[in-house]
């Protein structure tokens, strides 16, 4: 198989870096799908700044970067450019992190949602922001410790009931497609980029990629963390339609949440016996998560 | 070159930046030794010919069982495959049948005549005494390396206690018979029907240069029972031996066989399959520490074959045999109670296990027996130079497999002592267990059923009584192997790598780390589903 490491060899990111692993697959699939006509906007981050220290780069392919929270916008402005000059070959992709995509660049997002834009947006969601040392974002899980959500008191780490689930709110949009997928199933990966790629309008795929520096995890980790927030229901994948949910990759060995919070010092404390209600209250999000998108194969009568 | 504006630099490409500096531990790959192989007492190369199994080449993979055993045919029926006890898979779902894959390879060798070369001529001559499977298994791999062969056996047929001891519902005679055949094709000369009593003279008469013994262990143990009358009492191997001579095995009415090995139980099967009232087997220990294969106990108490467990035959009068209680103790043998009961017999079996006959070997000086058997060196050499010995002979587990790799290891050591050089075993792999995979990567799926012989037909007759799995289950099942510590190509080290350190070099060619950009941090070594790939310190 020829692939076109879009995202090539000698880039800054950690060892183990769930992103650069995850960002290879996807451009690398939506290149193929594009026959290597794609351009690619980036939003402010780790993506961008271990990919492009000035002069050099570890992109392949045509690649713009503006502001933090403006991906989305100049992800639509190529595309518009590109209907204007009638090159109806040529495809887009903006890329974030999840602080530039649910926080700093969740207006131009939503516009970009709302104008139906013919872009393919993909968040790297590694549950905080990591460039620039680990602070919370709206997509920090509740217990995880971060920079700015120490734990320490009765209820150490991030605030549980905070935040928000952006495919969820993708969907709201009623855009064409919306998928998550995660870098521990890389053929589901291409598959949802390559599925995406395919169709016209506003698109958004957020995969999930462990960082082992902001989650305290051994970098060989990575992709099994990756799997086990899968397995454990923490992390639903799902593909949802014009807004309505179109299907589930449903959990094959399914473990308890703390498989996956053992591996990861940002939920160290969670482990702690004065903390064993921050644990229920994972595992719970877990299994509503499994009951909500019917996670668990049914079992057919059979035993 | 005019740079845009506010550029300062030319654009460069992140190669220039070798981010392999960064590495302290180095991902380096390796092949290890599955557990099936390192079982093996034939010395298998099984996960590379379940490999070539599962790729459909059915005569590679065939060809790589010859490179070590010359019975797959034989093996895929009669081996208790050790492999299958400490396959991998058996902790994920169910081991691999590689006993059934194995019976396919060879049945599918003999449909279409395979057959292999004799090496080129060396001009030396090696006798063999005993055309068994150890004898038969050195023979093959001497003519392969080149060397003349002549096999003595003192029986009419080739086969030894395969043939004489493994009943024919369990080992057709046919398939053993065209194994054997492809060895004398090779050019072994197979001498039947001639007993060998003073070896040196045979090999100084015939210009041997070197001798391999394989006599087996024959001579049947037997334990002193009082008998008041005139009940038969006969042997195992006797009646074994009968009843594949087609000779009268004095098997009728109520058979009772004393022992809980496997062939006390082929006794008492074979009892059923002649028309015997009741097959009944006292055996010494409890249930669960018998020592036959639970496979074959089952079986036999399917046909019919009743078990008294705990039981010591201690006297016959007339038709009652009486059996004495015994208790299960801390030692490694059951305690006598002093309690009785009856059972009544027309015939009494002792299936006590079988000594070697070692008046052969007591005359030739320098051969050391010790507590029954004949010692040998690592290199499979007896205490007079040039004479080796393998099988049943010399201490070991008794089976056929085992003899198989004694008949291999002494070829090759034998070949060795005829060129006048020592012999080096390759260095072997280090062992990989379960902990070592990542089962993630394999997809469920439960092990294929081989087809049985009804029990109503197996009761009637000596028909074989496990069915062969066809082309596709057997595929199915070698695709089950996980190719424990063996590259298979999944091309998992090639995906998950972040920096794009991994050289894919095409089929067959596996692959190469980037060291120049491998950061070091172990992700394809956690993902590697066969445990090919191993973190090792770099040097700093």
């Amino acid at each position: 198989m020829d692939r076109s490491n879009s995202l090539d060899s000698g880039h800054r990111a950690c060892q183990g870096c769930g992103e650069a692993l995850g960002a290879r697959f996807a451009i690398d699939a939506a290149m193929r799908a594009t026959n290597n006509q794609l351009i690619a906007a980036n939003a402010t981050g780790c993506l961008e700044v271990f990919t492009t220290p000035y002069p050099e780069t570890a992109w392949s392919v045509p690649w713009i970067h503006s502001l933090f929270g403006n991906a989305a916008a100049v992800g639509a402005g190529i595309a518009a450019a590109l209907r204007a000059k009638g090159r109806e070959d040529v495809r887009v992709i903006a890329q974030g992190g999840d602080g530039g995509t649910t926080d700093i660049g969740f207006g131009c997002l939503s516009g970009m949602f709302d104008r139906n834009d013919d872009v393919l947006y993909i968040c790297y969601n590694n549950e905080a922001y990591m460039n620039t040392g680990v602070q919370r974002s709206s997509a920090t899980p509740g217990a995880a410790r971060t920079a700015t959500t120490m734990p320490v008191g009765k209820d150490p780490g991030n605030v549980f009931n905070t935040g928000k689930s952006v495919p969820l709110i993708a969907m709201a949009h009623l855009v064409p497609y919306v998928a998550t997928a995660s870098v521990h199933d890389l053929h589901d990966l291409e598959h949802k980029v390559t599925k995406a790629m395919g169709i016209h309008g506003a698109r958004y795929i957020e995969l999930f990629v462990p960082c082992p520096l902001g989650w305290g995890s051994k970098p060989s980790d990575t992709v099994k963390i990756a799997r086990l927030a899968v397995e454990c229901g923490l992390y639903p994948l799902i593909e949802a339609e014009h807004g309505e949910l179109a299907g589930v990759t449903k959990i094959r060995r399914q473990t308890p949440v703390e498989e996956y919070l053992k591996l990861q010092r940002r939920f160290a404390h969670v482990l702690k016996p004065a903390n064993v209600h921050q644990l229920e209250q994972l595992q719970a999000i877990a299994d509503r998560n499994i009951k909500k998108f019917s996670l668990i194969e049914e079992q057919g009568g059979q035993e | 070159m005019k740079t845009p504006f506010a550029i300062t630099l030319d654009a460069g490409s992140s190669l220039l930046n070798k981010t392999g500096s960064w590495r302290t531990e180095r991902p380096v790959y390796l092949d290890r030794l599955p557990p099936c192989n390192h079982a093996c007492p034939a010395g298998e190369n099984i996960q590379q010919w379940l490999y070539l199994t599962e790729e459909g080449r059915y005569e590679q993979a065939w060809r790589q069982i010859m490179d070590d055993n010359p019975f797959p045919a034989v093996m895929g029926r009669v081996c208790y495959h050790p492999c299958e006890v400490s396959c991998n898979r058996g902790q994920l779902d169910e081991p691999v049948g590689i006993n059934a894959v194995e019976r396919f390879l060879g049945d599918q060798a003999l449909i279409n005549e395979w057959h292999m070369e004799a090496g080129a001529p060396t001009g030396k001559q090696v006798m063999v005494v005993g055309a068994g499977p150890g004898g038969l298994a050195a023979a093959y791999h001497l003519r392969r390396m080149g060397h003349e062969v002549t096999v003595y056996d003192a029986s009419p047929q080739a086969g030894g206690m395969v043939r004489y001891g493994i009943p024919k519902y369990r080992m057709p005679r046919e398939k053993l018979r065209a194994e054997v055949a492809r060895i004398e094709q090779m050019g072994a000369d197979l001498q039947l029907n001639t007993r060998i009593d003073d070896v040196i003279a045979a090999r100084d008469e015939g210009k041997f240069d070197a001798v391999f013994l394989s006599i087996g262990a024959q001579l049947p143990k037997r334990v002193d029972i009082k008998i008041n009358g005139e009940l038969p009492v006969l042997d195992a191997v006797t009646v074994l031996r009968n009843t594949e001579l087609e000779e009268p095995t004095g098997l009728r009415g109520q058979v009772v066989v004393y022992g809980g090995g496997n062939t006390a139980m082929d006794v008492a099967r074979s009892a059923v399959r002649l028309g015997a009232k009741s097959a009944t087997v006292v055996v010494f220990e409890a249930r669960e520490h018998m020592p036959a294969h639970e496979f074959e106990v089952k079986e036999a108490c399917e046909e019919g074959v009743e078990l008294i467990c705990l039981r010591a035959i201690r006297e016959v009068n007339g038709n009652e045999v009486t059996l004495e209680k015994m208790v299960p103790s801390e030692g490694r043998w059951p305690q006598p109670t002093g309690q009785f009961d009856t059972i009544t017999a027309d015939v009494v079996v002792q299936a006590l296990g079988q000594n070697v006959h070692t008046d052969l070997v007591e005359t030739i000086s320098g051969i050391k027996i010790a507590e029954g058997a004949v010692q040998v060196g690592i290199d499979m050499q007896t205490g007079s130079p040039g004479i080796f010995a393998g099988g049943d002979m010399i201490p070991s587990e008794r089976t056929v497999t085992t003899s198989i790799g004694h008949g291999k290891k002494a070829a090759r050591n034998i070949d060795a002592y005829l060129r006048g050089i020592p012999y080096d075993a390759a260095e072997k792999h280090e062992l990989i267990t379960f902990d070592m995979l990542n089962t993630w990567y394999y997809s469920d799926a439960p092990r294929t059923v081989r087809p049985m012989l009804s029990v109503m037909r197996r009761q009637s007759g000596f028909a074989e009584i496990v069915g062969n799995i066809d082309q596709d289950n057997a595929t199915f099942e070698a695709r089950r192997c996980m190719s424990c510590g063996n590259c298979f190509e999944c091309d998992n080290c090639y995906g998950v790598c972040p920096d794009n350190a991994v050289t894919k070099l095409g089929p067959g060619m596996r692959f190469e780390f980037k060291y120049d950009y491998c950061k070091g941090c172990g992700l394809c070594v956690s993902e590697c589903p066969c445990g090919a790939i191993k973190m090792t310190p770099e040097e700093i």
